[in-house]
């Protein structure tokens, strides 16, 4: 017997047996029938609509962005968890765990990978809005999808952000001491924000450096300890849940909206 | 060689760069040959030899692998190839809707396929490369971990993430409050604004530039200038004390630039009406205070009355003027830069009482 017709029977073997019938209750999407229940039965897959214009399949149309970005979201959030195993978000500890983490864990890329990938799904998500642009593809009935995708987009630059902290590093600390001054400038909100000296009771400052926004944020007057618990906290469930949240919402609605984009 | 790398010193630095870039792009995007295939691979060549060349010389050498910085070189071709291939594909249309045909999406939008393969394969395979590429990138360049973080030791320059620092080289031109609160929340706000404004029924769902001029150089000169283009000299080209460095240069921390900036209120009064600076501030500030009023108070009306009267008639007085003022902000802030860069203005409205700088 050839090589093709082992396999081919090897094949036949493996999906007769209950344990794969009862996994893919389809079996081998060989018929169009098949095709709509494999789409229908799976709970990933059935993201997806049975059926896709052709042009909406292409990659020279999509370019895949908005696929890749939730890629490596997905692939994020894996090594973050496997990140949380080791990192601990106090400023005795964080570093040196970055430290093990580079030196004592066997094989580790995670960090690596996690980084990189936070880098590349900030550059991804920009390249979908501009595809999405170019294509026209937030206008009518699409202007509500433009939004939500308009807010993923600030929820990935505030997700790098946060996580931009963790290493503990000079890098980190001073970064964040950078972007958060801004807050110090918040119009009332922010101690040396415009007008925010004129919010006075009987000649006391309300909004100092002790309550303003910057404040707000950081847990303290400083990037310290509690800006460094609650930057983990935002980077590690609050964030991400609102982004996964609005993720259900933008794909639910590329479907409802009449699917990918093409011409009318 | 000198001469050459003096020249493009030069030609890096903000004023010159900014400009050359502007007129640039929006220029080439009128150029049709540069968006053929052709054309694209003289630009790729241009922008890849330009890299070669500059990877030759030490200072640029330093800086262009400091850790993070490595990104930011992927997101420059990918962006350029991105760019490159919109505006390709948007001429092979253009070309097909000059001709009276629809465009290439057309023969495929009309037929469906199974998403089961057609679609999940695709997606397996772009999943597959990208975890090749992510992997293979994990390995061979290690995260970047600097010194412990030592609050009492400031870097310098202290530089925030990459993707901020096109905000950053705003804060040369403008005070943090608008820097770094308004300009972000103008910029979201006037993105979710996009599809309430554009009333263009024509190019939804396929590339194409002819049908969409004007949205598309305003949303390029956004996205690629004030974005992209500050962030890459935010990152390369600012060194100690945020001053400017060629891409040659060495990042000496005791580089000194002469400053002397002045406020509309000093020129008013001061140089023009040659009297001291009036004490209360209201009337001190009151020309620049006028000058803003006018700018995005009247020339809204005006412009809808003249230059834009065919957009004022098209789209309506609410999306007329929520437009046009995005569209002005967004135009104030190379506006603003110019003045510096000629004038050395610093504040149009300079009221310290309030913290009020604009």
């Amino acid at each position: 017997m050839s090589l093709e017709r082992h396999w081919k029977k090897i094949q036949q073997q493996v999906v007769e047996t209950q344990v794969w019938k009862s996994i893919f209750r389809v079996g081998i999407p060989n018929t169009n029938r098949k095709r709509v229940l494999a789409m229908l039965g799976n709970v990933v897959l059935h993201l997806h609509p049975v059926k896709t214009r052709k042009s909406g399949v292409k990659m020279r149309y999509t370019w895949c962005a908005g696929g890749m970005t939730f890629f490596l979201f997905l692939t994020l959030t894996f090594t973050g968890l496997l990140l949380m195993f080791y990192y601990r978000p106090t400023i005795e500890y964080a570093y040196g765990d970055m430290l093990d983490l580079r030196e004592q864990v066997p094989f580790g890329i995670m960090r690596e990978m996690h980084r990189w990938g936070a880098h590349a799904m900030v550059i991804s998500v920009w390249i979908h809005m501009f595809r999405v642009f170019m294509t026209g593809s937030y206008k009518p009935p699409r202007e509500f999808n433009w939004n939500v995708g308009v807010v993923l987009l600030v929820l990935t630059l505030l997700l790098s952000f946060t996580g931009y902290l963790l290493p503990w590093d000079q890098l980190a600390i001073w970064a964040i001491t950078v972007g958060s001054n801004m807050a110090r400038a918040t119009p009332l909100a922010g101690n040396e924000g415009p007008f925010s000296a004129q919010i006075a009771v009987n000649g006391v400052n309300l909004v100092t450096a002790g309550s303003d926004a910057r404040f707000g944020l950081l847990g303290g007057r400083i990037v310290g300890a509690n800006a460094l618990l609650r930057f983990y906290v935002l980077h590690c469930v609050f964030i991400p849940l609102i982004a996964a949240f609005l993720m259900a919402v933008h794909f639910w609605r590329v479907r409802k909206d009449g699917g990918i984009s093409g011409p009318l | 060689m000198t001469a050459l790398k003096d020249l493009i010193n030069w030609l890096a630095s903000p004023a010159i760069a900014v400009t050359l870039s502007m007129i640039g792009l929006v220029g080439a995007m009128f150029v049709k040959p540069l968006w053929t295939k052709k054309g694209g691979l003289v630009l790729f060549a241009t922008l890849a030899g330009g890299f070669a060349f500059s990877f030759t010389d030490p200072n640029f050498r330093i800086v262009a692998t400091m850790p993070d910085n490595v990104p930011i070189l992927g997101m420059l071709f990918l962006v350029g190839f991105f760019f490159w291939y919109a505006m390709y594909q948007a001429h092979l249309n253009d070309a097909r809707l000059a001709a009276g045909q629809p465009p290439l999406e057309k023969e495929d939008s009309d037929k469906k396929v199974f998403s089961w393969p057609d679609l999940v394969y695709v997606e397996l395979v772009s999943l597959i490369i990208c975890s090749i590429v992510l992997v293979v990138w994990s390995i061979v360049l290690k995260a970047p971990l600097e010194e412990p973080a030592n609050p009492g030791a400031a870097p310098n320059p202290a530089k925030a993430p990459w993707y901020f620092l096109g905000l950053q080289e705003l804060l040369v031109y403008f005070d943090p409050w608008m820097a770094g609160v308004v300009l972000p929340t103008l910029i979201i706000v006037g993105l979710m604004a996009i599809p309430y404004i554009d009333t263009n029924p024509r190019g939804n769902g396929y590339f194409s530039f002819r049908e969409r001029k004007w949205e598309i150089v305003m949303f390029c000169f956004g996205f690629i200038i004030l974005w992209v283009v500050l962030i890459i000299l935010g990152t390369f080209l600012r060194g100690p004390n945020w001053n400017f460095f060629g891409p040659y240069e060495y990042w000496d921390p005791n580089k000194l630039v002469p400053l002397n900036n002045v406020s509309v209120s000093e020129i008013f009064w001061v140089k023009w009406l040659k009297t001291a600076l009036p004490t209360f501030w209201l009337k001190r500030e009151l020309p620049g205070i006028l000058l803003i009023l006018f700018y995005l108070g009247a020339l809204p009306g005006l412009l809808s009355k003249t230059l834009f009267r065919r957009f004022y008639e098209k789209m309506g007085t609410v999306r007329f003027f929520v437009g046009v003022n995005l569209f002005l902000i967004m135009l104030a802030v190379p506006i603003k830069m110019y003045l510096r860069w000629i004038f050395n203005l610093k504040y149009i409205v300079n009221i310290q009482e309030f913290s009020f700088n604009i």
